[in-house]
């Protein structure tokens, strides 16, 4: 879809192809660290103003008294290419912003589910709210000193995951180890897309 | 990209006094088009002399998509809400002065070459 025109012949700069994933998990998980350590440019913060009365039913609750609350997110880009483009978003972490998670899903191509094994409850809402969308993620457990190092099929199994699911360990500091987890999930993305894609021929 | 309900709940017009981005879109609540956070914002112009009904924001954003920008990185740019950098954005598409464009995505995509070119481009950072 195209917004108005231009004076220039502004096809001049070609559309990329843009891949967008999200980054998600509970309060103080390591999103903004691993969006910063992964993205070209510095971590920047996008925010969304809500009002009371634009926000659905029960959506606020919990806020009572403000007329308006802001909503970050974590921004991020990556560019692999003159036409192909990597977006990354980390997900606002409380449960109530969920509607700025239903914009931000759209067209997402996969999502990255932060665990620490110390709360490991509450990446929960996360990873119910990406397989009730059918959106494919992969559940990297960010290793926070201190913890107790858990085996991946022990979380796997905590977690109640699909055995498909890929589950990882990462430090969301080191850029190499989020790389990784990116790169899992692309190819858990691609697997799914072919396994779906041959279910639908199968149907038909 | 989001229905015209989801648009709805960003800004509206109940917002009240007490938000600075209102006061920049002057209480406009409603964007011309709905902008996705990826969608592409160029300026179509090198240069523009500010006419009415046009604020240091919009200039702003003419400056900063001389390069290709997404909607979400012109509003961190701007430390400025996306709701209210898509009220702009809607202005300056009204006056010709930026396109927004939707980037190409995988939905379409009949292989998997892009996946493909994502991981290598990844290994390859
Ligand atoms: N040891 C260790 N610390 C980490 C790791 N990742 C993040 N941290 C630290 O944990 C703290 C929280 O990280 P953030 O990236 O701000 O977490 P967040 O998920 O964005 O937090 P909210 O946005 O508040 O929900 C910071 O002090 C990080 O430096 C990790 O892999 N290992
Ligand atoms: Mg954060």
């Amino acid at each position: 879809m195209d917004y108005g025109h231009s004076e220039r012949p502004a096809g001049a700069a070609p559309l990329p192809t843009a891949i967008k994933i999200l980054v998600a998990g509970g309060f103080g998980v390591g999103k903004t660290t691993m969006v910063g350590a992964v993205s070209e440019t510095r971590p920047l913060r996008t925010e969304e103003v809500l009002t009371e009365t634009g926000v659905g039913i029960d959506d606020l609750s919990g806020v009572e008294g403000k007329t308006t609350t802001t909503v970050a997110m974590d921004f991020g880009r990556i560019t692999i290419s003159d036409d192909l483009v990597l977006y990354l978003f980390g997900t606002p972490g409380q449960d109530r912003f969920w509607f700025v998670w239903d914009e931000l899903a759209l067209g997402a191509i996969g999502a990255v589910v932060l665990s620490d094994t110390r709360r490991l409850a509450d990446c929960f809402p996360s990873i119910d709210y990406f397989e009730g969308r059918g959106t494919p993620f992969v559940v990297a457990v960010n290793c926070f000193e201190g913890a107790r190092q858990y085996r991946l099929d022990e979380v796997q199994a905590a977690l109640n995951l699909d055995p498909g699911v890929p589950v990882l360990l990462c430090d969301a500091r080191q850029r190499e180890s989020s790389k990784e987890v990116l790169i899992t999930l692309m190819e858990h993305a691609m697997k799914t897309r072919e396994a779906r894609r041959g279910a639908a021929a199968a149907t038909d | 990209m989001q229905g015209e309900s989801t648009q709805d709940q960003w800004v509206d017009d109940h917002a009240g006094p007490v938000v600075r981005p209102y006061a920049v879109t002057r209480g406009r609540a409603r964007p011309v088009g709905t902008f996705d956070l990826i969608s592409l914002v160029t300026a179509t112009r090198a240069d523009v002399t500010p006419e009415a009904g046009l604020g240091p924001e919009h200039m702003a954003i003419i400056g900063l998509c001389q390069r290709m920008q997404s909607v979400a990185e012109v509003a961190a740019h701007l430390d400025l809400p996306v709701g209210t950098v898509r009220v702009l954005l809607g202005d300056l598409v009204e006056r010709s002065l930026v396109q927004v464009r939707e980037p190409r995505t995988t939905a379409g995509l009949p292989d998997d070459s892009v996946f493909e070119a994502v991981i290598n481009g990844l290994r390859a950072l």
